[in-house]
């Protein structure tokens, strides 16, 4: 019979996962951006270390926040709900000749998951402390997720073909 | 909440070597990598104590992207060679990268016997289906009315169903896992090392370039409606109605794990007396 | 010095002889073999040299069996021109036997009456057939054998005295042993009638074992170092792998049984980069399935002992039979230029060193080597001169635990690069069969593969092996080269004789500069080989330059060469 843990507890918890969501988003975009440089899509590459570094910053603000050192001591193989964080992007959501317009397709996909994460814990009956920060975090989430939009009339949007390759895949 | 961390703990990133894949983006292996490399951390080896032996396909490139001492073998001979090293060096951690080419393929024969033999293995088979490196044949998973060039109207040959084999050969671990889900593949690979005898981890990898209709697996898979069961006739019966889909341990078995007889003592002189008059 | 030059011993002796062969032969259940074997150790045990060789029918039980044994005063391996005695027990199926024991006009048939008079193919070589009645014999012991009455006429036609037979009797027989050397003694009994070919007295009585080349070979690998073999059935190589399971286990390594050779060569290539010597045997059938593999322990630099133990072939060929088939393939089988090193032992109790050798410079090389043995040797046992004691001083290099990024494939001068063993900190790396750059990254850069692929060959090429390299003997102006088994027929023929002998043992890497010395003032060159393409000359044609005139005496098994047919060719 699990006792009921205290309020103070339940909030940092609430943050500690908050922080793994902003690190596994992070450790996603690295990994898009090496996939995407060892197959010369160098251009998208560098937007996702953008991303990447985006999510970075709002890990060390929740550090910040909680006065914890580096890492906190939550358990590697976390499980969400789902199979991933909220803001993880889908590790198969990459093609070689993707365009920086899919790129923020997937990151505007990922803020719109976390603010409904983030929403749904609001509305929830966790305890006062945890439903204002996720509130408060959600506002975050709807914040980033304008800002993508905008950033994403300033790139051009992927004609039809875009994904056309002349050549057949390599032979090995 | 502010306790220190072990000082030289290792994490996942330090299983990694400094190897860029060259797998297509958006492959699952690297799911399957970043997983392994989290449950090695999770298991707290060292690197230099985990072997990685693999054969011949695009999962089998793993070995090097490990900074564990690796064997890229030849096509479908990843187990033999697992076996020969954890025999001779039982005190390290031997894990087997294959695909569902090499491992069920050219490779099957040697599956069979490596489940029966039981030796203290982790045989990670990356299935997606296809023969991706040689550039998107039919595999021994892969449906029979799949279109390809080798066989335009599709195989027309039942699946091989990985999983019923290990069973009935006699692995003592039986699972099944998404590259989906690393963190949940990591739980799995880090259970079945530590399982002892030979577990088996069949992954659902998906290939993007010459699977693209395997996106839609995140839809299909589930987890397993029931807990594990050390009866194999119940387990046995349960995968009689896989769907292919099952995610989690299936069969976590009992089984005498293998081992050579117990050194005599003795010394290549004293053999000498058999050929002595 | 690892080897010992055979002494010249002169073929002309005085009244007794230095050598007698004999055959025993019967269908099943006769108990051919075991009576054989007690010969064989009989002669053993009066201070006597010998070789046992043995044929049967294709039956699994109750086929015919015919025990060769010959019975010499010095060391060989080689059988005579001709068998001096042939003893029945019954005649069903022998005359299957007849090319493989010649007879002449002055060899004795020994059968007994009751199963009729020997088969036409025996009689018309002129030999003397003289009637014992076998079975009456035995039937007056209570629960004695006729193959016991037959051993003790063959041991007495000999001159080996009674009690080495009684002897040999004590050690073989579990039951029925009085009754056994009652047999043999009555059976002795009976040869004191017949005109003997008694034999001369050993000159010394040294220390000697009793060997046959498939034990010889697994005792060399274990001297070696090996302590891990992967085994996977194949005649006539089971008897090596089954030899070796309970010495492993005395000796603290593991023998695991495979489920075909595919799985045998790998788990001996993962045993070995897990650091541990490692072994497996096979014969032709098998060693074409592990090609593959070899090359994968080549291009990766993986340690590893392949002993084939040649039979027959192409293809099934004749299971139980020998022949020197393999050389091409154990030479040129793999694809690509895959440098190696092929040995082959060249008498029974060669097997141990070369066996030996073979292991020391695969692990030295970090490199695949075969042992090119073959049926006639594997399965024939031998009374042999204890071997000397031989510690080649051949190691593998390893890496010690250090700076990164270790160079797994550095290119050393001599070509051997240190080896890191999993377990040691700081070197880890993939052993890789694709080509790869000096760290072990897969490349497929052009300098990349030139500077492996000079690498790998150097450290082959650049072997010295000493006078190991081959058997050199005798001199003259004619000189005969040849190697495995053929090399024991080869060394009688030229008995007394003014001609150079070469018996390599190192194959590869090719020796032209010590072959060219070897062969200084030779005008004719007569190669000597078991098979029907001539495999050998080829390689020898390719390799080195041959001097003079250059003549072929080849053969398919499974007959082995005899010395009055090298002699004709001389």
């Amino acid at each position: 019979m699990k006792t009921k843990p205290k309020p103070s507890t339940q909030y940092a918890d609430f943050m500690s996962r908050a922080y793994t969501m902003e690190l596994e988003a992070t450790e996603r975009y690295t990994q898009f951006a090496e996939q995407l440089e060892t197959h010369n899509n160098r251009e998208v590459a560098s937007l996702f270390r953008k991303l990447a570094e985006i999510e970075k910053l709002h890990a060390k603000r929740i550090l910040e926040e909680m006065q914890w050192p580096s890492v906190p001591a939550l358990a590697p193989a976390y499980a969400w709900e789902g199979a991933e964080g909220p803001e993880t992007a889908p590790f198969d959501s990459l093609h070689y000749l993707m365009q920086p317009w899919h790129a923020l397709e997937i990151a505007l996909h990922c803020e719109r998951e976390a603010q409904k994460y983030y929403a749904g814990i609001a509305a929830s009956r966790a305890p006062k402390p945890v439903r204002d920060a996720a509130r408060e975090m959600a506002a975050e989430e709807a914040e980033h997720v304008r800002l993508i939009k905008a950033w994403m009339t300033r790139v051009p949007k992927p004609e039809a073909g875009w994904d056309e390759d002349p050549d057949p895949p390599g032979v090995r | 909440m502010n306790a220190p961390m072990p000082a030289a703990a290792l994490q996942a990133k330090d299983f990694k070597s400094d190897y860029k894949p060259v797998w297509c983006p958006g492959c699952g292996d690297y799911s399957v990598l970043s997983a392994i490399t989290k449950a090695l951390a999770m298991l707290e080896l060292k690197p230099e104590n985990v072997a990685v032996v693999s054969g011949i396909g695009c999962s089998s490139r793993i070995p090097a992207y490990t900074s564990c001492y690796g064997f890229h073998g030849v096509h479908g001979r990843a187990l033999p060679a697992a076996t020969g090293l954890k025999v001779a060096r039982p005190e390290l951690t031997v894990l087997v990268a294959s695909g569902d080419g090499d491992g069920y393929s050219i490779g099957g024969n040697h599956f069979l016997h490596a489940c029966r033999r039981n030796v203290d293995l982790t045989y990670i088979v990356m299935d997606n289906h296809v023969y991706g490196m040689t550039k998107g044949q039919p595999s021994p998973t892969t449906e029979p009315d799949w279109r390809s060039k080798l066989a335009p109207g599709g195989t027309g040959v039942r699946e091989f169903h990985p999983l019923v084999i290990a069973l009935a050969s006699g692995a003592n671990f039986v699972a099944r896992a998404f590259s989906g889900d690393p963190n949940g593949c990591a739980a799995l690979i880090a259970e079945a090392v530590r399982h002892p005898g030979f577990s088996f981890l069949e992954v659902l990898s998906p290939c993007v370039t010459f699977r693209p209709d395997q996106r839609g697996w995140k839809e299909l898979v589930h987890p397993a409606p029931v807990a594990p069961t050390d009866d194999p006739a119940r387990a046995a019966r349960r995968i009689m109605t896989d769907d292919g889909f099952n995610i989690g341990v299936l069969y976590k078995g009992n089984r005498r794990v293998y081992a050579p007889p117990a050194a005599k003592g003795g010394t290549v002189a004293d053999l000498e007396k058999a050929f002595q008059l | 010095m690892w080897l010992k030059v055979w002494p010249r011993r002169s073929s002309k002796v005085a009244a007794m002889r230095n050598s007698v062969s004999v055959a025993l032969a019967g269908s099943g259940g006769a108990g051919v073999m075991t009576a054989g074997n007690m010969l064989l150790e009989a002669a053993a045990a009066a201070g006597y040299y010998g070789l046992m060789t043995r044929s049967s029918g294709p039956q699994i039980r109750g086929g015919e069996a015919a025990a060769m044994v010959r019975v010499a005063a010095f060391p060989t391996d080689a059988q005579e021109d001709r068998f001096h005695a042939l003893a029945a027990i019954d005649w069903q199926n022998v005359g299957r036997f007849a090319a493989e024991i010649p007879l002449g006009p002055q060899s004795v048939l020994i059968g007994d009456p009751a199963h009729g008079a020997p088969p036409e193919v025996f009689l018309k070589s002129g030999a003397r057939y003289i009637p014992i009645a076998l079975k009456k014999i035995a039937a007056e012991i209570q629960g004695a054998w006729p193959n016991m009455v037959a051993l003790g006429v063959l041991a007495g036609l000999m001159g080996l005295p009674a009690e080495a037979v009684e002897a040999a009797a004590r050690k073989s027989m579990k039951k029925g042993l009085e009754p056994g050397i009652a047999a043999a003694r009555l059976g002795f009994a009976q040869a004191a009638n017949l005109g003997g070919f008694a034999l001369q007295k050993p000159e010394t009585s040294k220390p000697r074992w009793l060997i046959s080349g498939n034990e010889a070979a697994g005792y060399g690998a274990l001297r070696g170092g090996v302590r891990f073999v992967a085994a996977y059935p194949i005649t006539p190589a089971t008897e090596l792998l089954e030899w070796l399971a309970p010495a492993l286990t005395e000796v603290g390594g593991a023998l695991v049984q495979a489920e075909d050779e595919l799985a045998s060569i790998n788990m001996a290539l993962g045993a070995s980069f897990g650091g541990l010597p490692a072994l497996t045997a096979t014969s032709g059938p098998g060693l074409s399935l592990m090609i593959e593999s070899l090359g994968l322990g080549v291009v990766a630099e993986v340690p590893v002992v392949v002993v084939d133990v040649m039979r027959t072939g192409p293809s099934t060929g004749i299971a139980t039979k020998t022949e020197q088939g393999d050389l091409n393939i154990a030479l040129y089988g793999m694809h690509g230029d895959a440098p190696h090193i092929v040995v082959a032992p060249n008498s029974v109790s060669d097997c141990i060193a070369a066996t030996q050798w073979a292991v020391g410079l695969a692990e030295s090389l970090q490199v695949p080597a075969i042992v090119l043995s073959d049926q006639y040797f594997g399965q024939a046992r031998a009374i042999v001169d204890v071997p000397h004691r031989t510690d080649f001083d051949l190691e593998r290099r390893r890496a010690s635990p250090g700076e990164s990024p270790y160079q797994r494939y550095a290119l050393t001068e001599s070509g051997v690069s240190p080896m890191a063993i999993p377990g040691t900190a700081g070197c880890t790396y993939t052993a890789d069969g694709l080509e790869h750059n000096e760290r072990g990254t897969p490349s497929s850069q052009a300098g990349d593969h030139l500077a492996q692929m000079d690498k790998r060959a150097r450290k082959v090429s650049q072997l010295d092996p000493g006078d190991a390299w081959a058997s050199v003997e005798g001199e003259g102006e004619t000189a005969v080269v040849t190697f495995g088994s053929c090399t024991g027929p080869v060394r009688e023929a030229l008995l007394d004789k003014k001609v150079r002998l070469v018996s390599l043992r190192l194959l590869s890497p090719a020796q032209p500069d010590k072959l060219k010395k070897a062969l200084e003032g030779v005008k004719r060159v007569i190669v000597v080989e078991q098979n029907h393409s001539g495999q050998f000359l080829r390689y020898l044609r390719s390799e080195y330059d041959l001097p003079g005139e250059v003549k072929s005496l080849r053969r398919p098994g499974p007959l082995p060469f005899r010395p009055e047919e090298i002699e004709a060719a001389l």
